[in-house]
């Protein structure tokens, strides 16, 4: 029981940490990283904290928050890419705004 | 006997995991803290995390007490993590990268002056699909 006390302690001392540095940090990309380390580190703590209260079903919303997170700093990362969701969305938006409208969807 | 010495060497292993794994975890967290640059960040971050993540999930798969469900879940979410947390470190490098955020040189990482390879990473496909409008990683 108190390695589980332990664990839980240290991965929120890193949360709040990772959450420091998401505040402080002077660029997009260095909150975008502490993010994704905020997110692998609530992972751990969803598991421990199921480990602790004797619930280990909070290892499927574990399992969920892993996939979630992945696909959250992936989307994070293209939509600062490209400053838009879709490109094509952005390109087809982009010639109907010139007035450029001959149909033609090649994307 | 043996079960009950076996018992008690699972217990002392998976201490030693959680301890470990606790120690990794404030590792790679105080490198997020403290490095000078992004990228020295990255490293301290993307490094630790893996290792301090993997070795506190097989100290959680030592106390499963032998349930193969919790098992095969822990099992999937460290394969899960072993694949993503590279993928996703690599994938934030390679958008400071192409968004204009270079990185702190020199021996007392003090100036940071264009890399060499610099323009020819900025004429990428990647680059020019947007228009030219990667006006740089800072805001």
């Amino acid at each position: 029981m108190i390695m589980y006390v332990a664990a839980t302690i240290a991965v929120i001392v890193a949360i709040v940490i990772a959450l420091a540095r998401a505040i402080l940090g002077p660029s997009l990309y260095d909150r975008v990283l502490a993010g994704n380390a905020v997110g692998t580190k609530t992972i751990l703590l969803l598991g421990l904290m199921g480990f602790l209260t004797g619930r280990p079903e909070f290892l499927d919303i574990a399992l969920l928050y892993a996939l979630m997170n992945f696909i959250a700093t992936i989307a994070i990362l293209k939509f600062f890419g490209y400053r838009t969701m879709s490109p094509q969305m952005r390109d087809i938006s982009s010639r109907l705004r010139n007035g450029h409208n001959d149909g033609g969807a090649d994307g | 006997m043996m079960g009950e010495r076996m018992d008690s060497f699972i217990h002392y292993a998976s201490l030693f995991l959680f301890a470990a794994g606790s120690f990794f975890v404030i590792t790679g967290a105080l490198g997020l803290l403290r490095f000078p640059d992004f990228y020295t960040r990255m490293h301290a971050s993307g490094v630790t995390d893996t290792l301090g993540a993997d070795l506190i999930l097989w100290g959680m798969i030592l106390q499963a007490d032998g349930d193969w469900l919790l098992i095969a879940k822990l099992l999937i979410i460290m394969l899960f993590l072993m694949f993503t947390s590279p993928v996703s470190t690599h994938s934030i490098a390679h958008a400071a990268w192409v968004g204009g955020l270079n990185p702190l040189l020199g021996k007392d990482l003090k100036h940071s002056d264009i890399a060499p390879d610099r323009d020819e990473t900025k004429s990428a496909p990647e680059a020019q699909s947007a228009d030219g409008q990667h006006e740089g990683g800072t805001e």
